[in-house]
């Protein structure tokens, strides 16, 4: 008998002469890391798009860095319980500006419209992104608007491109988990997620399950402000907590162990998770950070997260360690130990 | 979670770890089938392995529904959505499921096809009505436990009536895998699927009952303990297995006495018999071709049965040569004993249909226990 021989993260390459692109591409897991790798780094890779993350690292005149970090936003629905798609587009570049250790300084804004779509709706938006930019202290300062026939698009899609400059001594990347290092959340898993999934019509439950949208450079400058040695800040937006860690340990090179205890999330997440079969682990967050930092920070780092207001649920969920295989794996509450794989297919389209 | 986390309780788990190593005979070993995806899922997702001893080794059985749907069936979907043009509605796990050409019905949705994830079968009789102008079919999977929602679906349509929604009926039954499972050569003859007992379904005895089981521990003499799918629910069952297989019994036991009883749900089993007759003859993925083993709609309700209104024929379809997805549903093979496991058939690129669901023996251990494989 023939054993398979597992290739760690091996992926059929994708089909491009006869494949097309489906819902899983746009989910945030694997298979959308497939798209990238294999169409979009292929072709329009260059020094700074190899970085591989959430924003880009920038020489820019004299003797500071920049970052750059676009995100486009396409969430169903528009309107969501503690949010919109305006504000859940400000927050969303700046938290990836930020991730990069910078201070985020200016968005652009581009908008396809769909015909038909009521003004009205539209000018709720535009107010949602202008709070949340006025509380960021991160201003719109250019953008485009494009319009389709009615049907080519769901009523509006928002493009935000962020800029900011990179805080000396702040160099953050993918990359720079360290075994020994010790891995920090902020708060509680799959907020977002559940809020727009018990929005969707379909399910018909009510929850009071409210999405954590934020802009969290304030919480990074404190973070920054106790002097801890981070290495590593991320954002686990779509595929969620375990897809996030499952990228930073293929760009570090390490593996992580996560504790099952540790995690928090909300008894209403937590229910509605169990009452739709997901795992909070994959589910979409637009308020939360992971942190990744040396061992010996680890404690000063929680208590600064903790006194902020984003970050008064922030725990210690897990370690770094060596692993040539990039495993995250998870000692499980109930005593056993699993994997912690990659999102794989989708768990909910159009979350953000 | 309230009546969730205290079945998942760590410490409590630690003291059944050790009085089933107290129980369980060093001198032997102990082969157990369970027999739902549920139960893979827990096991996997827990790490219940982990607690055991050596000696009590898990065989993955086929009670995961979508792991059993044969090419031949996902095909006749396909068909409805990209040649006829009708909406097509199915439970999410249904979407991946590799079918002939390359296809599944996520591919043929991104090729056109108008095809929608529900949670119930409810959402595709709301959809019906909403859209009037559409025929929409619900593609029926799954075992006992989801056959009374259709039964009530097409009801409710008839109740509506709806002229322009239809089930393409796929539903199992648990009863006819077992059977084949026992009846198997490897079983029976060449001993090479050693097999000392069943954890039964959960939810599907909700549903049938206890009863249904009761042949088998008498006529193969397997003992059977129905149990839950928290994994605490699991390790008490497989106490219980031990604990039969050391006194010699073959009993049916009921670990799951908080949702089953020995006659099961009447009302909904009276509904499926209203609405549904058994099908002669059924192909099952892994198993092969199975007598009475699946239902058909009674042609009482023939304006919703989808194979009938659109005329649908049946053309069986081989799996991938070197994928072993049957022998792994038959508990004859382990998902990392094929060689496709983890190079070409990943939950990503699935070849076989154990590798699509989370409850699919092959992806419950890519995804929770592949460290194992490489340590």
């Amino acid at each position: 008998m023939s054993e398979s021989k597992v290739r760690t993260g091996y992926v059929r390459p994708l089909d491009i002469k006869h494949g097309q692109v489906d819902m899983a591409h746009g989910s945030g897991g694997r298979a959308m890391a497939q798209l990238i790798e294999e169409l979009f780094a292929k072709y329009l890779g260059n020094e700074y798009l190899a970085q591989g993350d959430d924003g880009a690292l920038l020489p820019a005149p004299g003797a500071g860095k920049l970052v750059m970090a676009t995100d486009c936003h396409v969430v169903s629905p528009l309107f969501f319980p503690g949010g919109d798609i305006g504000c859940l587009s400000v927050h969303g570049t700046i938290n990836d500006v930020a991730m990069m250790g910078a201070q985020p300084l200016w968005l652009a804004a581009g908008f396809i419209l769909e015909e038909g779509f009521k003004l009205a709706d539209l000018a709720r938006i535009v107010q949602s992104m202008a709070a949340a930019a006025k509380a960021a202290g991160v201003p719109v300062v250019t953008g485009d608007t494009k319009v389709v026939e009615r049907g080519k698009a769901d009523g509006v899609f928002i493009t935000t491109t962020g800029v900011g400059v990179v805080v000396p001594g702040m160099e953050l990347s993918g990359n720079k988990a360290r075994p020994g290092d010790v891995i920090l959340l902020s708060g509680t898993l799959g907020d977002h997620g559940m809020a727009i999934m018990a929005e969707r019509e379909s399910l018909g439950f009510e929850s009071p399950i409210v999405s954590d949208t934020a802009a969290l450079h304030g919480l990074i400058a404190a973070m920054r402000a106790s002097g801890a040695d981070i290495h590593v800040l991320r954002d686990p937006t779509r595929g969620g907590l375990a897809t996030t860690l499952n990228e930073i340990a293929k760009q570090s090179g390490v593996g992580m162990m996560l504790q099952e205890k540790a995690l928090p999330v909300l008894p209403a997440v937590d229910a509605a998770c169990e009452f739709l079969g997901l795992d909070p682990l994959y589910v979409a967050n637009e308020g939360k950070l992971v942190a990744i930092c040396a061992e010996s920070d680890a404690e000063k780092l929680l208590a600064t997260m903790r006194a902020h207001p984003l970050g008064v649920n922030a725990a210690i969920v897990g370690a770094v360690h060596e692993d040539a295989h990039h495993f995250v794996q998870m000692t499980t509450g109930f005593g056993g130990k699993r994997i912690v794989d990659w999102l794989s297919g989708e768990q909910l389209p159009r979350i953000c | 979670m309230k009546y969730i986390d205290e079945f998942r309780d760590g410490e409590v788990a630690k003291g059944l770890a050790e009085a089933i190593r107290r129980e369980a005979n060093p001198e032997r070993r102990y082969h157990f089938m369970e027999f739902c995806g549920g139960h893979t899922h827990a096991i996997s997702r827990y790490g219940v392995s982990d607690l055991l001893p050596d000696n009590v080794r898990m065989i993955h059985g086929p009670g995961c529904p979508v792991c059993v749907l044969p090419i031949g069936r996902v095909d006749q979907a396909i068909r409805l959505a990209l040649e006829q043009g009708v909406t097509l509605c199915t439970y999410g796990d249904c979407l991946r499921v590799p079918a002939s050409d390359g296809l599944s019905l996520m591919k043929a949705k991104a090729r056109g096809g108008d095809i929608r994830m529900v949670y119930s079968s409810a959402d595709a009789v709301a959809l019906a009505q909403k859209y009037p102008e559409k025929q929409v079919v619900f593609f029926a999977i799954g075992f006992e436990t989801t056959t009374p929602p259709t039964a009530v679906a097409i009801k409710q349509a008839a109740a509506l009536g709806l002229k322009n929604f239809s089930v393409l009926c796929c539903h199992v039954l648990t009863p006819s895998a077992i059977s084949s499972i026992l009846e198997s050569p490897e079983v029976r003859q060449w001993g090479t699927v050693p097999l000392d007992g069943f954890i039964g379904p959960a939810h599907v005895s909700t549903i049938i009952g206890s009863r249904p089981y009761e042949f088998f521990a008498e006529e193969y003499r397997k003992p059977v303990v129905i149990a839950g799918f928290e994994p605490l629910d699991v390790m008490q069952a497989i106490r219980m297995l031990i604990c039969q297989v050391n006194e010699g019994r073959a009993e049916v036991e009921n670990e799951f006495s908080r949702a089953v009883d020995r006659e099961g749900n009447l009302k909904a089993q009276n509904l499926v018999a209203e609405v549904f007759e058994m099908r002669k003859q059924f192909e099952w993925r892994g198993l092969n071709v199975l007598p009475y083993s699946a239902l058909r709609i009674r042609s009482h309700f023939a304006e919703f049965d989808a194979e009938k209104l659109f005329s649908l024929s049946y053309q069986p379809v081989a799996d991938h040569k070197a994928c072993e997805c049957g022998a792994i549903l038959r508990g004859v093979k382990r998902p990392q004993d094929c060689k496709l496991f983890g190079t070409v058939c990943t939950p990503e690129n699935a070849v076989g249909s154990c590798m699509v669901s989370s409850e699919g023996a092959c992806a419950a251990h890519y995804t929770y226990g592949r460290y194992k494989d490489v340590a």
